[in-house]
């Protein structure tokens, strides 16, 4: 068997005409996953039994002249913060570090409808929460491109996996860019789509009004497929947004005529990485020459997304994450004489979360205290609505807004020590899930540090519920960059 | 252009006891100067004019509709026991509640 199994699409042709079993499809994901992870630390866990018991399913449905569903045999990663019935479902965290889902999330659910195959769940920062992958209790992911650099955060494993051909599609999560930061650093596209378009049913809540899932997948048609066999409303999510999913697919490979891409004047700043600017701005011209339009707009409060992020966020997680109590799941403290029911509580917080994960819950916990709320959190609010409406205006004269999805390529690990700087990280990504639109990045070329090349991603953004849009446009971009294509060696 | 923010050991020490997080004595200072940091880069928001803006607690207009009340299938509770860390019958075993004292 020497056919490369990661292109989801081209896997799921062969499973589906017969040409290779998804028997074959899955042992060969397994054994490059279980080859790559000792240096990547991508997986958590590989859940070779399992997948392997689900990849004879698929041939057996084959073999009896079933439909085996659009993703008929295509090994799936999953983030390790969304619940599946196989495996543990962990969070990156020592308060869960046995736990089991009796439930499937409902994306995960529909994938195995389609046919997928779950291989295995992936490392991120513990909760979702860090730029990184570095805050995870069982060690970092490794930057595929260069073992010293991060692959970004929080969907830190689920990139390098969908980066380094370990799988089909990963799954991510993203709440402020954690799915699009790391696809730039890493080289794969990475996809948030429109808030309330697939179902957080079996996400472990973090910023629930911020939250998306979506794919991290080496091509745009890769991302499409998953995300329409993933979205649409579901009655166990009441944000699951009712309106029907457009089809992705069908026009994915026509170029959008008249093509109007905004491009902010705060998107390429001094203060990114001058080698980023460089790469973005080549990527825009290749498309101006491909016919399409730029347009500038201007989004002033780019900058203040931060600070509105970093308050809604840790307000939102520090009411999700009171439910980790020790009492009906998760780690428990040990019990000791005169210990209350609080101190229980209290004891097995502090030793079961890690340090970035309390202070996000100290900072929630603080802006929404007495005294504070209004200063913080309802003033944040507030400029959430005004960043949505300065969206609201760019989208009158663009169809979709271009700029880095980060303000510089992979760092080293333990480069950014100070937590205020890590946060800055997300910069151009928060925004997104601020307004609630959907986001993309798209490989568009490298940058070379210490002899190495790394990955830089074109960052798109579309009005809300333009999805299918969105798509088409970053499928523009991708066919105008067949040189980033290329994976990373090993 | 961050402010520097005021917070007191003794205000992070409350706030973990509000959040329910047992924090080492000697780790308090390393996380106040971390949340004053951030709270002091969070400050510019006081330099945008939000008067008669109307907050925005979520993206859309969608959410939150109600489901009909109908009784569904839920999950069996042996499975969700399972990831009790201490049972007893088919009970979750907790601390005493009420003090023995008042």
């Amino acid at each position: 068997m020497s056919a490369a199994f990661t292109d989801a699409t081209a896997t799921r042709d062969a499973v589906r005409s017969r040409k290779a079993k998804a028997l074959e499809v899955t042992a060969w994901a397994i054994e490059r996953a279980r080859r790559a992870n000792p240096r990547l630390n991508a997986f958590h866990e590989i859940l070779e039994a399992e997948a392997l018991e689900q990849a004879e399913a698929v041939d057996r449905r084959i073999a009896a002249g079933q439909d085996p569903g659009p993703l008929a045999g295509v090994p799936v990663a999953v983030k390790d913060n969304i619940a599946t019935r196989l495996g543990r479902t962990t969070c990156s965290s020592r308060m869960l570090e046995n736990y089991r889902s009796p439930f499937d999330a409902t994306c995960v659910e529909r994938l195995r409808g389609a046919g997928a195959i779950v291989m295995g769940k992936t490392n991120l920062d513990e909760f979702a929460m860090g730029s990184s992958s570095e805050h995870c209790a069982w060690g970092p992911v490794r930057n595929p491109w260069d073992d010293e650099r991060v692959p970004g955060g929080s969907s830190g494993g689920s990139a390098a996996a969908a980066a380094a051909g370990l799988c089909g599609v990963a799954l991510g999560s993203d709440t402020g860019g954690s799915i699009r930061q790391p696809a730039s650093l890493c080289g794969c596209v990475g996809f948030k789509p429109t808030y309330g378009r697939i179902s957080r049913y079996g996400l472990v809540a973090f910023g629930s009004s911020l939250d998306q899932i979506g794919p991290l997948t080496a091509s745009v048609r890769d991302a499409a497929l998953a995300y329409s066999v993933m979205a649409g409303v579901d009655p166990r999510d009441s944000t699951s947004a009712p309106a029907p999913v457009e089809d992705p697919l069908s026009a994915l490979d026509r170029p959008i005529e008249g093509l109007r891409i905004g491009v902010p004047s705060q998107y390429l700043s001094q203060a990114n990485d001058p080698d980023v600017n460089a790469c973005v701005q080549a990527s825009l011209d290749r498309m101006v020459k491909a016919g399409a339009t730029l347009v500038p707009v201007e989004l002033p409060l780019t900058d203040v997304g931060i600070s509105t992020y970093y308050v809604i966020a840790p307000a939102e997680a520090s009411a999700n994450l009171a439910r980790f109590d020790g009492i009906r799941y998760g780690f428990r403290a040990k019990a000791r004489p005169g210990q209350s029911l609080d101190d229980l509580y209290a004891e097995s917080r502090g030793q079961g979360f890690g340090p970035e994960v309390q202070r996000r819950i100290m900072l929630g916990t603080y802006v929404l205290s007495a005294g504070y709320y209004d200063a913080y959190y309802g003033r944040s609010l507030k400029v959430r609505r005004l960043i949505k409406a300065e969206f609201d205006r760019a989208f009158e004269t663009c169809h979709v807004i271009a700029g880095p999805a980060s303000p510089t390529p992979a760092f080293r690990m333990g480069g950014l020590a100070d937590p205020l700087q890590m946060y800055l990280c997300d910069v151009y990504t928060v925004n997104t899930n601020i307004a609630g639109i959907p986001g993309i990045s798209v490989p568009v070329g490298f940058v070379p540090r210490d002899g190495k090349p790394l990955p830089v991603g074109l960052h798109l953004q579309a009005p809300a519920m333009a999805d299918a849009l969105l798509l088409r446009a970053a499928a523009m971009v991708e066919r105008l960059h067949p040189e980033a294509a290329q994976r990373p060696s090993g | 252009m961050s402010e520097v923010h005021p917070l007191t050991t003794k205000e992070t020490a409350h706030v973990a006891r509000l959040a329910r997080l047992d924090i080492a004595a000697d780790r308090l200072e390393a996380l106040r100067s971390q949340m004053a940091g951030v709270l002091g880069h969070v400050a510019r928001l006081k330099a945008i004019d939000v008067e008669g803006v109307e907050p925005m607690t979520t993206p859309f207009d969608h959410v939150n509709r109600l489901d009909a009340d109908e009784p569904g299938p839920c999950l069996a509770i042996e499975d969700l026991l399972r990831n009790a860390p201490a049972v007893e019958g088919r009970c979750l075993a907790v601390p005493k509640v009420l003090a023995e004292e008042s």
